[in-house]
């Protein structure tokens, strides 16, 4: 009983980790924009967390450039378990426009387990809403 | 039995003011999100936040010194739970003489345990609040006991229970002008020990991920949250007994207790973040000129 409560708690309330590796910046952008009163996110629970402890989503953005590899690695091992990655635009999902760049190590799928795509170049908020609910009900 | 007596007073500490520290805290968070013309997180939301982090891993980072990084959050409820204790006690069962003096203190000890879990945590970013923590608890403690002598001065007693019986033999505190003026520079006060906006430089998000509690997670952030809003609660409910005359009729005492969390809210909400050479001079600057000023018209009887 305990831990189906703590199942539900967790649909109710995810904090979400905010992480750019290598994105052109208009994702993040859109993500601040789910924030804002047309959106507001956090009539569902959801808010933004500052530090990767406090955080049961990572949302990545950006093509995992060279250099970020280690660090989307380290910040994956420190979010605490439970914890959920979703792969916010085209970038994060399959290298987008930036597939042949030089410093391309991605997509963020071969750096860290990925749960939840978003693909769009920015995705609108509605669709990263649609995509938070995807990642809600594949909780179980 | 006086020691069971005390035990379920302490208890029962913990979960009043630990249920309406919650309500309080999401309360804060409805309010100021209708300022934002948002529409903001349904009444549970905490209870779930605090259910969801007391079930995730708990991770300890290996700088840290282990037992004090641990030890912090406790140390901080217990300290709130029993000045809640104190409070309730001090209104129904054994008033204490001295315990306005108890109260100071023990409203320290969760600034000094935030500090502790800063500085034990092992983190740079950590460590920077820790220290911005500590300078604001210098700031603000000295006009926060002005804040508190007054009452003190006007009526003579150190005793929390004596003072709310005279406030009803005679006028509450709020009525004086030197009330009037304490009472604010305590709640301007109060709002740096709680970490409000305007004081909140210990654990600015934009600028220090989280600050002091940057490293904390699963249930030690739980209890962390749980310390804020304990605290909170416990706060206001001494600021509607020490300043308005308590909770005799509970309608009442229950609009006193929302009406001073919306003045908090909105200081909260309507002022930006000071920076910390900034919240040195105007506490010790204007909170303290005021706080003197108000002690002055208390001893002269107004
Ligand atoms: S998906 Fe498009 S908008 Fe998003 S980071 Fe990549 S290029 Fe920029």
């Amino acid at each position: 009983m305990v831990l189906s409560l703590r199942k539900k708690a967790l649909k109710k309330s995810l904090f979400v980790f905010h992480l750019s590796t290598g994105s052109c910046n208009n994702c993040d952008i859109e993500i601040l924009d789910c924030l804002t009163p047309r959106f507001d996110i956090e009539r569902f629970g959801i808010t933004l967390a500052g530090s990767v402890k406090h955080a049961d989503v990572l949302l990545v953005t950006g093509i995992g450039t060279l250099k970020n590899i280690e660090r989307v690695k380290k910040l994956y091992q420190q979010m605490p378990k439970p914890g959920f990655v979703v792969a916010i635009g085209s970038c994060a999902c399959t290298g987008g426009m930036f597939r042949d760049g030089y410093t391309m190590a991605g997509p963020l799928d071969k750096i860290i387990p990925v749960d939840v795509y978003i693909p769009g170049c920015p995705p609108k908020p509605e669709a990263m809403i649609a995509g938070i609910v995807k990642l809600l009900n594949s909780i179980k | 039995m006086a020691i069971i007596k005390i035990f379920g007073i302490v208890a029962g500490s913990f979960f009043i003011f630990g249920l309406i520290g919650i309500m309080s805290g999401w309360f804060d968070r409805k309010l100021t999100a209708r300022i934002q013309w948002r529409v903001g997180p349904p009444w549970w939301q905490n209870f779930a936040d605090f259910i969801k982090l007391t079930g995730k891993e708990t991770v300890i980072p290996e700088g840290a010194n282990q037992f004090l990084f641990l030890a912090a959050p406790v140390a901080g409820i217990v300290a709130t739970v029993v000045t809640g204790a104190i409070l309730i006690s001090g209104s129904f069962f054994y008033p204490l003489k001295w315990d306005l003096i108890i109260i100071i203190y023990l409203l320290m000890i969760p600034s000094i345990s935030i500090v502790i879990a800063g500085a034990s945590s092992g983190n740079v970013l950590a460590s920077v609040g820790a220290g911005r923590e500590l300078k604001l608890f210098l700031s603000y403690e000295l006009p926060f006991i002005l804040a508190l002598l007054v009452p003190v001065v006007k009526f003579g007693t150190t005793e929390v229970a004596e003072i709310v019986k005279l406030q009803h033999i005679y006028r509450i505190n709020l009525g004086y002008l030197s009330g009037f003026i304490a009472f604010f520079v305590g709640i301007i006060a109060f709002m740096g020990k709680i970490g409000y906006v305007p004081f909140d430089v210990s654990e600015a998000e934009t600028e220090l991920a989280a600050g002091t509690i940057v490293e904390y997670s699963g249930l030690s952030l739980a209890l962390f949250k749980l310390m804020k809003w304990i605290l909170l609660s416990v706060g206001i409910s001494f600021f509607v007994i020490y300043f308005m005359g308590g909770f005799s009729n509970p309608v009442v005492g229950i609009l006193k207790y929302i009406l001073v969390l919306i003045l908090i809210v909105l200081i909260k909400n309507t002022n930006p973040r000071l920076r910390i050479d900034q919240i040195l001079k105007f506490s010790w600057g204007w909170l303290t000129m005021f706080g003197l000023f108000a002690i002055v018209l208390a001893a002269l009887g107004c």
